[in-house]
C-alpha cells in the first residue's frame, strides 16, 4: 500500500511534491475526470429514460418489433442483428484502438499508423450503420393510426401479425394536397401529408374481415401487446384522429412519443460522441504520419484518444442493453 | 511518466478480452431474440430474470473494456478509485431515485389510463 505523505517539506511540495498521488499526466488524468462527468450525463439519459419507461410500463413499445431490419433483406424480420453488427463493430474498432496504443507504448510508428486507420474506418462504418438505422426508424414500417387522446393503434392479421396500411387502404384518389405559401396559403403551416388519410383506412378495414386492431396495451403476464377483437374495434377506430407514418419527436408509429424522443436523443447523442471521437481520431492520425509523437518520444496522445474512444465503446454497451435488450 | 514500465506487448491479452467480450454480446443477441419463457416471464427485483442477467453482462462487459481497453488495471489504486467509485456511487444513486419514482408515476398514473373505448 502506497501512503502519500508529504515527506518533503521544500518548495517542491507546493508544486505538488514528488508524491504524484494519482501517478498519471495531466492530460491523462482530465481525460479520465472528463470520461467520468461525461458517463454521468449518459447515466442521466439513460436514468430518464428508466423513469419514463416505468411510468409506462404498461405501454411501452417492445423493441424488438421496430429494430427488425437489415440492409438488403428487405421484409425479412430479423431482430437485433443488425445493431448486434454495430456492437461489434465498435468493439472490434476499440481493439484496433488499443493495438495501436499498444504499438504507441513500443515506438512502432507504422503500426500506429495502421491501427489508427483501421479504427477510423471502424467509427465511420458504425456511423454510417447508425445513419440507416435513424433512416429506417424515421420512415417507418407499417403506418398506425392516432388516436384523439394521443394512443396509437396498430393493425394486425387474423395470425397476430403486424401489416401494413398500404396493404389494406382503399385509395380515395383524393386531391388533397400539402398546403403550402407557394399555394398561395402563406398564413396556415401544415406538415407533410401521411400516405392515407383516416377515412381511406378505415373504408379499408372495413372491407377487410380479416384484420382488427391492437392497443398499446402490454399483457403483463405474456408482454405481448393487447389485440382487440374484430368487433370492437371500431369503438377505437371512431376516434382516429390522424395517420401516422414513422417517427418524428412529436407523434411515431410504435407507440408513445417518448419512446421515439429518448431514440433520437440518445443514440444521437452517442452518435455526436463517435462522430467528435473519429474527427479527433483523424487528427492525431495525421500527427503520427507527420512523426510528432516519435520526436516527442512517446505517444501519450494516442493513448488518451485511446481513453475517449473506448469511453464511446463503453456508452454503446449500456445503450444498446437499455434500448435494445431490455 | 508512465514510461518507466516494461514495454513489453499485450497483443495476446488484447486478443483474449476481444474474444470476452464476442462472446457475450453473442450470448446477448442470442437471449434477446429468443426470450426464454423461464428467464422472461418472471418477476424479480421489479423486472426480470432476462434483463437483470443482461445488466450483470452488460457490467461484466465495461469491467474489461474498462480495465483491459482502457488500461484501468495498470493504473494507481488512487486514480483508479477518484474515477470507478465516484461513478458507481453517483449512478447508483440516480438511477435508484429515478426508477422509484418512475415506478410511483405508475402507480398513480396506471389506474387512470383508459383503454377502452
Amino acid at each position: 500500500m502506497e501512503v502519500t505523505t508529504a515527506t518533503e517539506t521544500n518548495h517542491s511540495t507546493w508544486n505538488g511534491g514528488k508524491n504524484k498521488p494519482l501517478g498519471a499526466s495531466y492530460g491523462k488524468m482530465m481525460m479520465w475526470f472528463f470520461i467520468l462527468s461525461d458517463a454521468l450525463t449518459f447515466s442521466g439519459f439513460l436514468g430518464a429514460y428508466g423513469l419514463t419507461r416505468f411510468k409506462f410500463i404498461q405501454s411501452w413499445p417492445i423493441a424488438d418489433e421496430v429494430f427488425t431490419h437489415v440492409p438488403f433483406l428487405h421484409g425479412v424480420n430479423a431482430p437485433m442483428y443488425y445493431v448486434a453488427f454495430m456492437t461489434f463493430v465498435l468493439i472490434f474498432s476499440s481493439v484496433t484502438m488499443v493495438l495501436a496504443v499498444d504499438a504507441g507504448h513500443q515506438m512502432k510508428k507504422n503500426k500506429v499508423t495502421f491501427y489508427m486507420l483501421l479504427t477510423i474506418v471502424g467509427g465511420l462504418i458504425f456511423l454510417s450503420s447508425q445513419a440507416w438505422e435513424w433512416k429506417t426508424f424515421i420512415g417507418g414500417e407499417y403506418g398506425a393510426l392516432q388516436l384523439k387522446d394521443g394512443k396509437i393503434i396498430q393493425f394486425v392479421d387474423k395470425t397476430g401479425h403486424q401489416i401494413a396500411l398500404k396493404d389494406f387502404a382503399i385509395h380515395s384518389n383524393s386531391e388533397r394536397v400539402q398546403q403550402t405559401s407557394a399555394k398561395g396559403l402563406w398564413f396556415v403551416k401544415e406538415n407533410k401529408l401521411p400516405p392515407y388519410t383516416v377515412q381511406e383506412v378505415l373504408n379499408g378495414f372495413k372491407a377487410n374481415p380479416d384484420i382488427t386492431i391492437r392497443t398499446e396495451q402490454l399483457n403483463l403476464e405474456t408482454k405481448q401487446k393487447t389485440i382487440v377483437p374484430r368487433g370492437k374495434a371500431m369503438a377505437f377506430l371512431n376516434e382516429a384522429k390522424a395517420v401516422v407514418k414513422g417517427a418524428n419527436l412529436r407523434v411515431n408509429e410504435y407507440g408513445k412519443t417518448a419512446f421515439a424522443d429518448f431514440f433520437f436523443f440518445i443514440t444521437g447523442f452517442h452518435g455526436f460522441h463517435v462522430f467528435s471521437g473519429v474527427v479527433i481520431n483523424i487528427i492525431i492520425f495525421f500527427n503520427v504520419i507527420l512523426g510528432t509523437y516519435q520526436r516527442r518520444g512517446h505517444y501519450e496522445m494516442v493513448e488518451k484518444v485511446g481513453l475517449y474512444w473506448h469511453f464511446v465503446d463503453l456508452v454503446w454497451v449500456f445503450v444498446f442493453t437499455f434500448f435494445y435488450l431490455i | 511518466m508512465a514510461h518507466t514500465q516494461k514495454h513489453t506487448s499485450h497483443t495476446k491479452l488484447i486478443w483474449k478480452v476481444f474474444g470476452i467480450l464476442s462472446v457475450i454480446t453473442v450470448v446477448e443477441v442470442f437471449l434477446g431474440i429468443d426470450k426464454p419463457d423461464f428467464l422472461y416471464l418472471t418477476k424479480f427485483l421489479g423486472t426480470n430474470l432476462l434483463n437483470l442477467l443482461f445488466i450483470v453482462l452488460t457490467l461484466v462487459k465495461a469491467y474489461y473494456i474498462a480495465w483491459f481497453f482502457m488500461h484501468m488495471a495498470d493504473e494507481k489504486k488512487n486514480l483508479r478509485r477518484a474515477v470507478v467509485w465516484t461513478a458507481v456511487f453517483l449512478i447508483a444513486y440516480l438511477a435508484a431515485l429515478l426508477l422509484i419514482e418512475g415506478n410511483y408515476i405508475h402507480d398513480v398514473l396506471g389506474p387512470l389510463t383508459k383503454w377502452n373505448y
